[in-house]
């Protein structure tokens, strides 16, 4: 019985994920550049080839990956906490009816629900230099920079700023969408019980709230990781072909060696050592969490 | 419950803050679509100083938005309702079964969300061209290849959200319908589906957005034909020009039956949630 | 339990793999009416709408005459490179296909497209008709050309009539000239500087690291193909393209983030800029920013008094006809018909692409001043970019460091030429690393 009901699910994950998964593992292993890709019986055995050059942090390769790396770390890091507490702060005020919160609820999902490319293309429309909505407001509304000194957003260091800021526009309506679902299953006893006690609301939101929202947020917090650091779209469509070194964000990074040189081989060695760095992140952390749920 | 003042005022400020954030892109794109070319162009005003609704009629020639807009309707409501069964099905074994296997199922899922897609685009291309060889299923280029990909890409964290919503469902609930006399589906269907509604609600939104706005794999995977909306948009920028004002304006035009559609469903969602049987 | 996990999605990935390279396999049939060919058009005109509108009548007549109906998609250029990468890999292509003639080399080392053979060629009516300089962008020298040129473009400087009158200045010839003019056209304060460029753009850098390469008589890569980027030429021909920006001070540091070249071409309609080098399709892009055809000249892009007169290199379109293409005969009808006088008149128009057959004069403009600039630039100041399998990686590593050196300058930064040869190294090192 439970195999039938496993049965879809497991094909579709054959066919669309663990099949050609299988088949990217054996690309990083054989040198399927540009004279080869027509072919592919054809390509010979590499080895750890594209791992070597992957992983050689003195040659050129290796080190653009480690920047890349790293700028992909940091990127994950702050869209993922500040997602969480915008999510979090969202899904709180919004617990208890008022008038208006309808709307506010919807609001806060549009950022989810138009499409991506319109909502990044609005982004890169306002982070313009001269006709960009975000230097207009900052020189000419507010008088924080001088009008002449209005600073770049999409090339040198601000396009970090950036790309963290149009990825968190983006996640945080997910992390307010699943946090106020979870919010809805706690029972509004538990509050009437600590008001009694005179708990105050940060208190309650200590003690009741997000122990209560554990098995939601223990999801949320990986997946989000998992879709930030193998976030695509947003550098592609905020920086188009080209993206500056502090917006090199590890997917983006791979497409370019794949596709923008036809190097296969190598772009599968390092999207290889990505999901192995993934696995093992997200190996350690479900240990851990699991071993604190055991001992409490 | 009464409010306390400090939790007020709590309140407005987050309210503020997040309200500006995530709408002033959403007001620049109502006003910008709203400009001509020229003065979407020239320095940035608040304000359109000429306006004009041009940009609205231009969108529908500049690129074939209503035929893009029907592909992804198609795409994402059929990815959307193969998902969702598939996963309710799924997530009740894993909720409530221990078979052999269970625990590599459940792994082997979570692991799939973090294959990086540039992995396995190319070899995803491949396999549908050798499907098509060996039993002449066209899937690339084709509407349907488009939502079996979309469907798994839904479905681990659909499986993984669901399980979790039925693992709080009480499993009294189950053995007094056993009782009663129902069969495994019959409990399925008639007492915890209806119970882990928000939970379905929720997920689907999650596999409806998942599958309208993904761009990479619908670039290489659609042709004129299917293409979607994700990938169409990206077609106001062309070799002549960069059409912001019709970017923006066929932004707003395919978000708003989104936008719509969610407030509907939000009502549905508070109904499900205010009867409360989650106990 | 997980070795058979494992056992079992080995056998499925080599049936994958087995099947995927018998794949590559198919055969050409004979030629003639019912056919119907699949061709992938690229973005010319001002939509990919408007692209279909210009090409159906054509293909209507097309289709008259041979009886072989053409299945037409037009594919934006940000999808076009992967697009074709995917049905390389799978063998799952179309008949013809619209290449940028800067990736054909690159492409022909795939294996994956046609050679144009004798027997191909008289197919298509002979080599003798194509202008010689575009028919060599096919493939690497000595190679069978696997693409014959389509559309001719080149690049040229666009100047605006008024500012140059007003300021009693005479189109520049040199590029001291030309850096001379630009500096008294510069007003800050008015918002005004002598030149636009799209420096936010890696494909636009890379052709003019080329072209500045060129003018000092360097090369990109050896006779081997190797790359040569650090030679001194290089680095004093990019140091020049930079110092537009940098030390000139004639361009607006805002141009670091032009990302695409129709962002400079609106600055120059609008008055922002005097001058802006651009391809001769740019004509649209300026008419449609709202500048009349007669408000500008075009001359070529100067070269330094000492230098070679390059100005351009031969950029366009070209077309290519898969391998395994069920439809090889008809497929090649189709390449005759396209290359042919008559529809290349029709096309050269809606599409501003100059002539690539012999003594073909130029209508993409009713300016015959215009026409005969560019005419002129294109067959007798310009060069090939590097024929080489890796001129696809030159693009990508030297036009992104390209890129990075501009945004340093435009954020405050100075670029030296030290910096120049080390970014340009690390370029040299990425592209050699993986050659082969």
């Amino acid at each position: 019985m439970p195999f039938a009901l496993i049965a879809p699910a497991v094909v579709f994950e054959l066919l669309i994920h663990v099949t050609p998964m299988a088949v990217g593992v054996w690309m990083s292993v054989v040198k399927l550049t540009k004279f080869y890709i027509a072919n592919w019986s054809a390509a010979p055995f590499a080895g750890f080839d594209n791992y070597h050059l992957a992983l050689d942090v003195n040659g050129a390769l290796g080190a653009s990956l480690l920047n890349s790396f790293a700028i992909t770390c940091a990127f994950t890091a702050l869209v993922v906490s500040i997602s969480w507490i915008l999510g979090m702060a969202g899904a709180v005020v919004l617990q208890r009816t008022f008038w208006g919160r309808g709307f506010f609820r919807t609001l806060f999902l549009v950022p989810y629900a138009i499409p991506v490319y319109a909502g990044i293309i609005a982004w890169k429309f306002m982070f313009q230099k001269d006709t960009g909505a975000v230097n207009h407001l900052l020189a000419d509304n507010l008088h924080l920079i001088g009008a002449g000194d209005k600073p770049f957003w999409l090339i040198g260091d601000n396009a970090f700023v950036a790309v963290v800021v149009v990825t968190i526009w983006r996640m945080w309506p997910f992390a307010f969408l699943m946090l106020m679902a979870g919010l809805q299953s706690i029972p509004e006893e538990l509050y009437e019980a600590s008001a009694v006690d005179g708990a105050r609301p940060f208190r309650q939101w200590r003690s009741i709230t997000v122990p209560m929202l554990g098995p939601v947020n223990r999801v949320l917090v990986l997946v989000m990781f998992l879709w930030t650091f193998n976030d695509f779209n947003t550098p592609y469509i905020l920086f188009g072909g080209a993206q500056p070194p502090t917006g090199d964000l590890i997917s983006f990074h791979i497409y370019s060696a794949s596709f923008l040189t036809l190097n296969f081989g190598f772009g599968s060695a390092m999207s290889v050592l990505l999901l192995l760095f993934l696995l093992l992140v997200t190996g350690v952390y479900l240990f851990v969490l699991n071993r604190r749920s055991r001992r409490a | 419950m009464r409010e306390t003042t400090g939790s007020k005022a709590f309140r407005v400020v987050v309210l503020v803050i997040l309200s500006l954030f995530t709408a002033t892109p959403l007001y620049v794109m109502v006003t910008s679509a709203l400009k001509p070319l020229g003065d979407v162009q020239g320095d940035f005003t608040w304000w359109p100083s000429n306006l004009t609704i041009q940009p609205f009629i231009d969108i529908w020639t500049t690129v074939p938005l209503g035929q893009y807009f029907m592909n992804s309707v198609i795409v994402a409501s059929s990815a959307t309702l193969f998902s969702v069964v598939i996963a309710i099905f799924a997530s009740f074994a894993v909720s409530r079964y221990r078979f052999r296997g269970r625990s590599t199922f459940t792994t082997t899922v979570l692991a799939t969300q973090m294959f990086p897609g540039v992995l396995f685009l190319l070899p995803l291309y491949l396999i549908f061209i050798n499907i098509n060889q060996t039993f002449g299923i066209q899937l690339v280029g084709t509407r349907t290849g488009l939502i079996i990909t979309y469907l798994t890409f839904s479905l681990p964290f659909a499986i993984w959200m669901l399980a979790g919503y039925l693992d709080n469902i009480p499993k009294e609930l189950d053995e007094a319908a056993r009782v009663d006399g129902s069969s495994a589906m019959g409990v399925l269907f008639r007492v915890i589906l209806p119970v882990a509604r928000p939970g379905l609600v929720a997920v689907a939104i999650y596999c409806f957005m998942t599958s309208w706005g993904e761009v990479l794999f619908a670039s290489v995977l659609t042709t004129q034909d299917s293409r979607t909306l994700a990938v169409g948009l990206g077609e106001y920028s062309t070799q002549v020009n960069v059409y912001w004002n019709q970017i923006m304006a066929a932004s707003l035009v395919v978000s708003v039956p989104v936008v719509i559609g969610f407030l509907l469903l939000q009502k549905n969602f508070v109904a499900g949630l205010t009867a409360g049987s989650v106990k | 339990m997980k070795m058979r996990t494992i056992a079992a999605m080995a056998a499925i990935a080599a049936v994958v793999m087995s099947t995927a390279a018998c794949s590559s396999g198919g055969g050409s049939s004979p030629s003639g009416a019912g056919k119907t060919l699949t061709y992938w058009a690229s973005n010319q005109g001002t939509s990919l709408e408007n692209d279909k509108e210009v090409l159906a009548p054509e293909l209507a007549k097309f289709t008259k005459e041979t009886g072989i109906k053409v299945k037409l998609e037009v594919i934006g250029w940000n999808d076009l490179q992967t697009r074709i990468q995917t049905a390389v890999t799978s063998g799952q292509a179309p008949d013809v296909v619209n290449i940028g003639n800067t990736w054909a080399t690159s492409l022909q080392a795939t294996g994956a497209f046609l050679p144009f053979g004798d027997a191909q060629m008289k197919a298509i009516g002979g080599a003798n008709k194509f202008v010689k300089t575009a028919l060599d962008t096919g493939g690497a020298p000595g190679k069978t050309v696997t693409s014959v040129p389509l559309y001719g473009l080149a690049y040229g400087l666009y100047y605006n009539k008024k500012m140059f009158s007003d300021a009693g200045l005479t189109p520049p010839t040199t590029w001291e000239d030309m850096v001379a003019d630009a500096k008294k056209l510069t007003n800050p304060a008015s918002g005004v500087y002598g030149m636009t460029l799209a420096a936010g753009s890696y494909t636009e850098n890379c052709h003019f690291a080329f072209i500045n390469s060129a003018q000092n008589g360097a090369d990109l890569f050896d006779s081997k193909g190797k790359p040569t980027f650090t030679s001194a030429g290089v680095v004093d021909g990019i140091d020049r393209y930079l110092s537009l920006m940098q030390s000139d001070k004639v361009v607006n540091v805002a141009n670091a983030q032009y990302d695409n070249g129709t962002q400079s071409v609106s600055d120059f309609a609008n008055g922002k800029a005097a001058m802006v080098i651009n391809q001769n399709n740019a004509g649209n892009s300026i008419a449609a920013a709202g500048m009349s055809p007669d408000a500008y000249g075009v001359v070529p892009f100067p070269a330094p008094a000492s230098g070679e007169k390059i100005a351009t290199f031969i950029a366009g379109i070209n077309l290519s006809i898969f391998k395994n293409s069920k439809n090889q005969d008809a497929a090649l009808q189709f390449v005759k018909f396209m290359t042919s006088e008559a529809t290349q008149a029709t096309l050269d128009k809606p599409f501003s692409s100059l002539p690539v057959l012999q003594g073909v004069t130029p209508t993409f403009t009713d300016n015959a001043d215009l026409a005969k600039t560019f005419q002129d630039i294109y067959s007798t100041k310009s060069k090939p970019l590097p024929l080489v399998p890796a001129e696809d990686q030159f693009e990508s590593t030297v036009g992104k460091a390209m890129n990075s050196m501009f945004a340093t300058i435009a954020t405050g930064g100075t670029v030296s030429k030290a910096d120049i040869k080390a970014a340009l190294k690390t370029a040299q090192d990425q592209v050699t690393a993986t050659m082969g």
